[in-house]
């Protein structure tokens, strides 16, 4: 033994090497756990550096810009930026509010409920992978950030949290071809699986079957079935649709990367908004005034459909059916007294005594 | 391997193995890896530079030592492991199989040859790409897809990048 491994050292030290890491690989899938000590490791010893280069070279970036190009003007524009985001957000809110509800009653509802409770952060690093979307954040769980939260802009959704360091997190971008996210249609209320595509700008809508309707230009919004994300969150608007072997294609563009990708929002604490009907066209339409309330408050009591005489065979066979069903005290529709035998004769009714 | 091809081969390995200082290897190993997570936010295109893999082939070349050259692999390729979404182990394994090759392959050629240098950058481009995808495949059953094309063109960049980055990293060397 001792000979082989002396004649043959450097092949025994690979065949070592890779049957650690083959074990390495084997026990991360099978017990789908992590070996957090050599990420944290790695990840500490390569993002402070990329911060302190993301630093110094934003810093610089201000610095020409603030004092040789546009003095004053960097502040304003970073105001109004971030003024803008904050508008497009309420904007956002309220179109979603005013298409379900009337503008008073919409406007009460924005003021009583509060939006999520999101926490800033800024994209230090991209992940290593090419084939993935990934992407560092300058926060992590000393900010409150956990695994599997959404990372969200003014725009729509942008990924999920998927690792968190003490000041760092890891973010699955909607654009990772493993990314997936429950959303429903804006006009047909059609559920389905969003899913990344690898690459920037546009994703592919699953599980929508042929016989759904789903038009282009349709926007779909996150549903909340994920649990990740909020419910009412704009996704993407549908570009191109068409007819698959049992499920339809459906491909769209994202709305969350419209104004790149260089700050997000994380959803600390989500709130589920309703979504939003198709857009409102100019064209005036007549609505009738809303029902007054019940007066009595009690369940409503139903009518039966045919007040007049019994005209046509299907009048007559469903009347028939009714005086059976009284008779004997059975209800349609509910199995637990049986069907009534439908070929008895009916019972004459009592006629009310002549005073 | 005979004994007289290892007496033959020793005194040859210890003559052309060069030396470098511990700091700048860590040092040039992190900015290989800081290169593929930051610089590609400004230019994407530049993720396509597999930089810790060029690191990689050139110090087993130059140290001349299958193990050494693993090792070094090993521990680049966890690196990136953890800078990723997936399991540990990945570019681990890939990593460490081309330090120990292109070690392998310095004991018998001349490394310093500009135009070796860039057969080698190629090959070992494809190789990793290729051995990435069969054990993505094989091992986590990932369908990735692999371009011949794409992979070709990319390995022919790498190469053409790795000639001026070794000249450049020749002069880290320790000489004397």
């Amino acid at each position: 033994m001792e000979f082989f491994l002396s004649r043959y050292r450097n092949l025994s030290v690979l065949v070592a090497a890779i049957l650690a890491q083959l074990v390495l690989l084997a026990y991360q899938v099978r017990t789908h756990g992590d070996v957090r000590l050599i990420r944290v490791w790695a990840v500490g010893a390569v993002t402070p550096m990329a911060k302190v280069i993301e630093t110094g070279r934003s810093g610089a970036s201000h610095f020409f810009s603030d004092y040789f190009v546009l003095l004053g003007v960097r502040d304003e524009n970073k105001r109004m930026k971030a003024e803008l985001d904050r508008v497009k957000m309420e904007n956002q809110y309220l179109r979603t509010e005013l298409s379900t509800a009337d503008r008073a009653s919409s406007l009460a509802i924005f003021q009583k409920s509060s939006p999520s409770k999101t926490v800033a952060a800024h994209i230090i690093a991209n992940g290593n992978d090419v084939a993935t979307k990934e992407v560092f954040i300058d926060r992590g769980s000393n900010s409150g950030i956990a695994p599997g939260m959404a990372v969200i802009t003014p725009d729509g959704i942008a990924g999920k949290v998927t690792r968190v360091f003490s000041a760092y997190a890891q973010v699955l971008l909607v654009t990772d071809a493993n990314f997936a996210a429950g959303v429903i249609s804006q006009n047909n209320r059609v559920h389905g699986t969003f899913k990344g595509q690898g690459y920037e700008g546009a994703g592919k809508i699953e599980h929508v079957q042929n016989e759904q309707k789903i038009d282009q230009g349709e926007w779909f919004y996150t549903s909340g079935d994920d649990r990740i994300f909020p419910k009412g969150l704009p996704v993407g608007e549908v570009t191109t649709v068409r007819q698959g072997k049992a499920e339809k294609e459906i491909y769209i563009t994202l709305s969350g990367f419209r104004n790149g990708l260089e700050e997000v929002l994380i959803v600390v604490e989500g709130v589920h908004a309703p979504i939003p009907d198709a857009p409102l066209t100019d064209q005036a339409v007549h609505l009738l005034a809303p029902p007054p309330p019940d007066a009595a408050g009690g369940a409503p009591v139903l009518q039966p459909l045919q007040t007049g005489p019994a005209t046509t065979d299907a009048d007559r066979v469903k009347e028939r059916y009714r005086k059976f069903g009284e008779q004997n005290n059975h209800v349609y529709g509910e199995r637990s007294n049986g069907a009534p035998n439908y070929n008895a004769p009916v019972k004459p009714e009592a006629k009310p005594e002549k005073p | 391997m005979t004994g007289f091809s290892e007496d033959y081969r020793e005194p040859l390995r210890k003559e052309r193995t060069s030396m470098f200082n511990v700091a700048v290897i860590t040092g040039i190993s992190l900015l290989a890896i800081l290169f593929r997570v930051y610089v590609s936010r400004f230019v994407p295109y530049l993720q396509y530079l597999e930089l810790p893999l060029l690191v990689t082939v050139y110090f087993s070349l130059m140290w001349r030592s299958p193990i050494a050259g693993l090792l070094f692999g090993a521990a680049i390729g966890l690196a990136q492991d953890s800078l990723s979404h997936h399991e540990l182990g990945m570019f681990g394994i890939v990593k460490t199989l081309v330090g120990y090759f292109a070690a392998s392959v310095s004991l018998r050629v001349d490394v310093g040859n500009p135009l070796l240098r860039l057969v080698l950058g190629f090959f070992f481009f494809f190789f990793h790409q290729l051995l990435y995808w069969v054990l993505a495949r094989a091992l986590l059953g990932e369908a990735l897809d692999f371009e011949v094309t794409q992979v070709l063109v990319l390995a022919t960049l790498n190469a053409i990048v790795a000639v001026f980055l070794y000249q450049l990293l020749d002069r880290l060397k320790i000489t004397g």
